[in-house]
């Protein structure tokens, strides 16, 4: 095959051909054009103001790498007048994370960032490697996932920031999106395709600067920068990525690259059809403009592995089990306004009933939730406790007597 | 090393395999691995990058978990190949005939973020 020339500049040859629109790309032109991408979707969320303090939830792998680097690079272009800072966290995984937070350390240097390392220790007064002991290896992702989510706005408000951007890129908001539809949860689907989680009633916003970046765009960027960045997978559950939504994703990817940013538009688009949802979207193209709705960080993606959390293989099974038993008390403790309300148009309630499931008792009707923050620790979340302070009181019951 | 050295008679080519974003731990957790490959198939069909891939999978992985490289003797959706730094969609795939000195690199981009 002879070597094609890039579309852009015409003269270097082309290295990458890009998944949403198979665009041949030099190495230049795929890097400009991929921070000019992120940089888009940041100005047009208007994620950022400018002397803004924001910390880059940083685990050393791709993804995180990826932000934190573009970040930097878009920082000093475009004079966002940032203060950046890399905030870690140590699940307290004997030998798992010290690869990662060299890699972590590196990049501080090399990005000359500040670097705050919080443990799960400091947060919760656990390590994993306690827990695993306490409940077993079984189930532990849910813990991990768990206290993960709050582990970096915690650790935020520890340093007095407010902002937490974190490496969720499009393969990651797409699996989400495809896992809620499988549910048949509009509701949380709706929210798992916003930019921006957490509003004025939580102390710390959240975004994902990377959610129309494709994966595979994140590790040709990493490639051809050279970044520096660490993979690796949970010891507790080697078994992570098999037979999982991700999977899924990869493979509809495979057969047809643009589905992955398609699933991103549709989960979009479906997020506007949920009353009292709203969501921000650009998709790259900007065919449409809307408000940012803030959402519950608790329902933010979840999982285990890393900063950027995955939701797989066998994990999935444990999730499910843990969104079951979140529904049961949803129903008990969420202000539901119905949606299913007077509509302008003065239909009947036969016409209204029809869409919707309602006659099915297992799916409930599609309901704004109003937010609180949870008793014990003043987190935000649609339960009266939260999911952390739930799991931890069932750890501190099992505690072992025995401790010195 | 699991590099295996093929029949003296037979055609070889030198090429470098890099493995990263995990996938190193499938290959004694080695990132670079300089290998001389057969030059061509059973059927003295030029070596292609099918061919390596299944050539990998028999002489060079160290770990059992083989899916998590190849699944249905495809590599498996979410590893990249990149062929001396291009992307292995713009050389052909796995119909790609390995020259000399070719760098084949394998990246996964499974693993944790
Ligand atoms: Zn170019
Ligand atoms: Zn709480």
């Amino acid at each position: 095959m002879a070597p094609s020339l890039c579309a852009i500049c015409k003269t270097e040859r082309a290295l990458i051909k890009r998944p949403k629109n198979h665009a041949k790309l030099c190495k230049t032109c795929f890097i400009t054009i991929f921070e000019d991408e992120v940089h888009h979707t940041i100005t047009s969320s208007k994620l950022f103001y400018p002397g803004e303090k924001v910390a880059i939830g940083a685990s050393g792998g791709k993804d995180s790498t990826v932000l934190a680097s573009v970040l930097k690079t878009l920082n000093e272009r475009h004079n966002y007048g940032l203060d950046l800072v890399l905030l870690s966290i140590d699940e307290g995984i004997k030998g798992y994370r010290d690869d990662s937070l060299e890699t972590v350390k590196r990049n501080a240097v090399q990005y000359e960032m500040p670097l705050k390392v919080v443990g799960y220790d400091e947060l919760y007064g656990w390590t994993m490697d306690q827990v695993v002991e306490t409940i077993g290896k079984k189930g532990n992702c849910t813990y991990c996932g768990v206290f993960r989510r709050q582990a970096l706005d915690r650790g935020a408000k520890m340093l007095d920031i407010k902002h937490v951007v974190t490496g969720h890129n499009a393969d990651d908001v797409a699996e989400t999106i495809l896992m809620n539809l499988l549910r048949g949860d509009l509701s949380r689907l709706s929210r798992s395709t916003s930019i921006v989680t957490g509003d004025s009633k939580s102390d710390v916003k959240r975004s994902k600067p990377l959610k129309y970046a494709y994966e595979k765009e994140i590790v040709l960027y990493a490639h051809h920068k050279k970044l520096d960045y660490f993979s690796t997978e949970c010891i507790y559950s080697p078994e992570a990525f098999r037979g999982s939504a991700r999977s899924l994703i990869k493979q509809l990817e495979r057969v047809r690259p643009s589905a992955i940013l398609d699933i991103v538009r549709s989960g979009e688009d479906m997020a506007r059809l949920v009353p009292g949802e709203s969501s921000s979207t650009c998709g790259g193209t900007c065919k449409e403009k809307k408000t940012t709705a803030p959402v519950a960080v608790e329902d933010d993606i979840g999982g285990c592995g890393s900063t950027n959390s995955r939701a797989p293989g066998g994990e999935m099974a444990a999730m499910e089990k843990q969104l079951r038993e979140n529904e049961a008390s949803e129903g008990l403790e969420v202000d539901i306004t119905k949606t299913v309300s007077q509509r302008k148009d003065g239909a009947t309630d036969n016409q209204k009933a029809l869409p919707l499931r309602n006659a099915n008792k297992n799916s409930k009707p599609i309901t704004r939730q109003v937010l609180g923050n949870c008793k014990r620790c003043g987190y935000m979340s649609s339960q009266d406790i939260c999911q952390a302070c739930m799991l931890l009181e069932g750890l501190n019951k099992n505690r072992p007597q025995i401790q010195i | 090393m699991g590099d295996s050295v093929p029949a003296p008679d037979k055609p070889t080519i030198p090429i470098t395999v890099d493995f990263s974003g995990g996938l190193e731990m499938l290959f004694s957790n080695q990132k670079r691995h300089s290998l001389t490959i057969p030059a061509t198939d059973s059927n003295e069909k030029p070596a292609t990058i099918a061919f390596l891939i299944d050539h990998l999978c028999k002489n060079l992985m160290t770990d059992p978990r083989s899916e998590m490289f190849v699944l249905d003797k495809h590599i498996r959706p979410g590893i990249l190949v990149l062929i001396n730094d291009a992307d292995w969609e713009l050389e052909g795939e796995e119909a790609y005939e390995l020259q000399p000195k070719d760098n084949i690199l394998f990246v996964s981009t499974l693993h944790g973020g």
